[in-house]
């Protein structure tokens, strides 16, 4: 047995306790710290560095010239279009030359693709061309949007049935929101391009926060729920337990999501350099991690403080469940 | 005996998987022996190269798109593509508004501009014209002398053609060419704005039941035209010529003959005859393409037999692409491409290399944690992650094969990042196992118990996981979908597996000397997970209650917790 399933036992008894739910004042302000950090650094910067969907323009990539000199590029664009293209040359994953320009027409974009490939010695059809409108970008964003609400919306429903309580739907809401926010605020403040594909792999947080979220939640209202409440914990030191007893579940879980994941990230950085691979790896990658942290440091503690206003009732139900918990333990043993 | 009962049904499941697997291999193979379709799914253009447009609708502020008319433009543009001989092309909608054109290789110009144009074809007929150039001049003219005397005589400075002042009409216009359609402000603006400015005001969306201000497409003439009379839409047919002269010798120059249907024929015998009667700019009906007016010939009789010939500075090949655009039709709301992507197959192998790369790491990745971590147990997470994969592949291709499902790199990307989420299903129920095990159950016992804890919450977030790609899948467009719908499969391919191979695996394994023991080596080893026993005694017990009494047990338990919840809930909810 490795030191982790060891460590798992001990969470699981009791006997190794970490207090998620005492310290949540430390986690809560610890976010949000964060994010006013990831705020303010973002509004230094100017705002989001939006990808060429998002601005519109021409761009082209030369893959495998004999040689990635960015000057021939640069004097191709210079005499085939004039300086108001203003192009942004880099070199991607090592072996291609990427081009960004300002919108060119049609005829234009097709024009510089073959003086492209004739400057740098490769047949055209070497040579890739994107014209994006810059309405392309906002699009994929606004319906992307409509989306996140509705699935919101939907999920808040299925989850407040599934648990039949509203407040777990709550918690969980929040702690989305959060992982959501934090990811942009991250991609703000490093200033990460924010393309279509990063927009994509923030979308599939939410599926995956809540995985994490709905694991843990789930052993909470087990540990919360009469037949294991045999102890005289509170209701908050039930909470903590719980995701005490989960906490191997949810390294195990986070990591094994993260692994494919960081591995997307790794080839597609190394091999393909900026494109959809990377962007979606790495908004990914980042909400893996944030889903696994707010699910035990925002989502239980909330939990456990929402329903802390209603001990009055909390105490009353638990002296009837407490009767039946006789009962139906004696039928399991 | 209730041992060989609860194996009987793990075996059951089992069976029940190899005969979806049987399934999708037999349709995929009738797809491959029948449809000349292949064993491998279809790539999508960012993997295989080509070049893919996304078409936006120009649509007037405050108005949609119906779904009609999008179906009606994809129906026009697929038939267009076609007519270009470009095999595969493929025609879709997007997200409700969007067209997406999809060409495999590189499309010549020709070839793109045919898709790309609307081809809105209207008839209006023309109310004041003159040579752009002098109504500049008059408009420059007035704005001079008014510059040096505000109050300053203007009435000298206009032509016949162009005068500087309009006044307000008399009355309502009575028929489509009456002159009183043109009010001061319309008139001032023909004056003033300049062709660059007309062309971009979007006079593609322009109202058909308006006058439309506008210039020719070589802004040598600028119009005021009437309310369109006949449309793109009455067009039965249409090719190209040359245009025979005035003397029956054919001529160098290129026209577009057109047929017009039955409502087209009497409509236009109906203009032609009254523009024969009219004098000047009003004998004149202006050909009007995607907002641009590419010939404004005279009516020199009237013609009843709907069959008339447009003549304009087409070459051989510019009258041929109108003459397919119209005989197709002209697309019910005009276009701009929105986007225009173009792979060499070179970067789409690249693409699917890395891809595919990028899958093999991270499923080694977790196959060694799960093997650092479970033990013997990982073999259940391996052969389950293999099995989904081959289910995956196998519900692919047979998407690909019958829905015309192509695999994008965004769907690879979901394809590989659902290998966590799968093997995230098997870590919640190993865990509960566990969790059972340290209860001090035996192994069975604890695989059952386990089962009904985390299926339920395996459960519960697959439908969660299913809610997000399918709401991504409805409202999201481009890429966006491709990726919704990899991990919407992958989601369903999950739940499948853990149901039907990966639980009745363990159960049949959990009947073997191996895991009974629990041996140091299996994962499931009782002492190394800290379980509680009680004694021999109880071990035994245990083993020998009947796996459905222990279920029917286990049941009722959870019953009456659920009612005691409820109860506790509605306590809770009452004050």
């Amino acid at each position: 047995m490795s030191a982790i399933t060891r460590f798992g036992n001990r969470l699981y008894t009791g006997e190794t306790s970490l207090n998620f739910i005492g310290r949540r004042v430390l986690w809560y302000l610890m976010s949000a710290t964060l994010i006013v950090i990831a705020v303010v650094i973002t509004t230094l910067r100017g705002g989001f560095a939006f990808g060429i969907e998002f601005r519109g323009g021409s761009e082209f990539q030369i893959s495998n010239p004999a040689s990635t000199d960015t000057a021939i590029a640069e004097q191709t664009i210079t005499s085939e279009v004039g300086e108001a293209a203003a192009p942004r040359i880099s070199i991607v994953g090592g072996k291609s030359v990427r081009v960004q320009t300002e919108q060119l027409t049609a005829e234009e974009t097709d024009a510089l693709r073959v003086s492209l490939a004739d400057a740098y010695s490769v047949p055209v059809d070497q040579v890739t061309s994107s014209f994006i409108g810059a309405s392309w970008g906002s699009d994929i964003t606004s319906q992307a949007l409509r989306a996140l609400i509705i699935f919101l919306v939907l999920v808040s429903i299925v989850m407040a049935l599934y648990f039949r309580t509203w407040k777990m739907s709550v918690a969980a809401m929040v702690a989305v929101v959060h992982d959501l926010t934090i990811t942009a605020a991250i991609y703000g403040a490093l200033g990460l391009e924010v393309t279509p594909a990063a927009v994509i792999g923030l979308l599939t947080i939410l599926g995956y926060s809540l995985y994490d979220t709905v694991v843990v939640f789930d052993k909470i209202r087990e540990n919360t729920s009469i037949a294991y409440d045999e102890s005289k914990r509170t209701f908050a030191e039930s909470v903590n337990l719980a995701v005490n007893q989960t906490l191997v579940r949810s390294i195990n879980t986070s990591v094994v999501a993260a692994l494919p994941v960081a591995s997307i990230l790794f080839i597609g950085s190394m091999l393909l350099g900026a494109g959809t691979l990377r962007d979606i790896a790495l908004s990914l990658f980042v909400g893996i991690l944030c889903g696994a942290y707010s699910t035990m440091f925002i989502a239980a503690p909330l939990y456990a403080q929402l329903r802390e206003g209603e001990s009055e009732s909390a105490k009353q139900g638990r002296k009837d469940r407490t009767e039946i918990v006789r009962n139906a333990s004696g039928a399991v043993r | 005996m209730a041992t060989t009962s609860t194996s009987s049904r793990a075996r059951r499941a089992l069976v029940w998987l190899a005969v979806i697997f049987a399934a999708f291999g037999a349709m995929i193979a009738s797809g491959v022996a029948f449809d000349k379709a292949g064993w491998t799914p279809k790539l999508a253009l960012d993997l295989e190269g080509g070049t893919q447009i996304i078409l936006n609708p120009q649509i007037a502020v405050g108005t949609t798109v119906t779904e009609e008319e999008l179906a009606q433009a994809v129906g026009i543009i697929r038939q267009r593509v076609d007519a270009t001989g470009v095999s595969e092309a493929e025609v879709t909608t997007q997200g409700g508004t969007n067209i997406v054109v999809s060409i495999p290789g590189t499309p010549d110009q020709a070839t793109l501009d045919r898709i790309r144009s609307s081809a809105k074809l209207e008839f209006r007929p023309v109310l004041i014209t003159d040579v752009s150039d002098v109504v500049s001049q008059v408009a420059a003219n007035v704005a001079e002398a008014l510059a040096e005397d505000p109050k300053a005589d203007l009435s000298g400075l206009g032509t016949a053609e162009t005068p500087v002042f309009w006044a307000e009409p008399a009355g309502d216009p009575i028929n489509f060419s009456d002159l009183n359609w043109v009010t001061p402000e319309i008139y001032q603006a023909y004056l003033t704005t300049p062709c660059d400015v007309l062309d971009a005001s979007g006079a593609n969306t322009a109202d058909p039941t308006q006058t439309l201000t506008v210039c020719a497409d070589d802004q040598s003439y600028k119009y005021i035209l009437g309310p369109v009379e006949v449309d793109g839409a009455m067009v039965s047919d249409a090719s190209a010529n040359y245009i025979p002269g005035a003397n029956g010798v054919q001529t160098n120059e290129w026209g577009v003959y057109l047929t017009f249907n039955a409502a087209g024929t009497l409509a236009f015998a109906d203009v032609t005859s009254r523009l024969t009667t009219l004098q000047g700019a009003q004998n004149q009906f202006a050909i009007v393409l995607d907002g641009k007016v590419i010939s404004a010939p005279r009516t020199l009789a009237a013609i009843p037999d709907g069959k008339p010939v447009i003549s304009g500075s087409f070459t051989e090949l510019s009258s041929k692409a109108l003459a397919d655009q119209l005989k197709f039709g002209a697309l019910p709301i005009g276009f701009e491409v929105q986007s225009s992507d173009t792979v060499t197959p070179t970067l789409g192998i690249a693409q699917l290399e890395s891809g595919l790369l990028a899958g093999a790491i991270g499923l080694l990745l977790v196959v060694i944690y799960a093997i650092f971590q479970y033990r013997a147990l990982s073999i259940v997470t391996i052969s389950s992650l293999g099995i989904a994969a081959a289910l995956t592949y196998v519900v692919i291709t047979y998407l690909s094969q019958a829905n015309g499902y192509r695999l994008s790199l965004a769907g690879v990307a979901g394809l590989i990042v659902a290998i966590g989420i799968t093997a995230d299903s098997f870590i919640v129920y190993f865990e509960r196992v566990r969790d059972e095990l340290r209860e001090g159950r035996s192994v069975i016992a604890a695989v059952e118990t386990g089962w009904k804890r985390a299926s339920r919450t395996i459960i519960v977030s697959g439908v969660v996981n299913l809610l997000a790609a399918v709401v991504l899948f409805a409202l999201a467009v481009g890429n966006v979908r491709g990726f919704a719908f990899t991990l919407g499969v992958t989601t369903v391919v999950d739940l499948l597996i853990v149901i039907l191979f990966t639980h009745p695996l363990l159960q049949l394994l959990a009947r073997t000397r191996f895991f009974t023991s629990g041996h140091a080596w299996s994962g499931l080893d009782g002492s190394a997970l800290g379980a509680v026993y009680r004694g021999r005694g109880e071990f035994r017990v245990d083993k020998s209650v009947s796996a459905d009494k222990r279920s029917r047990v286990s049941k009722e338990s959870q019953k009456r917790q659920s009612i005691a919840e409820r109860k506790a809930l509605e306590n809770g909810g009452d004050q």
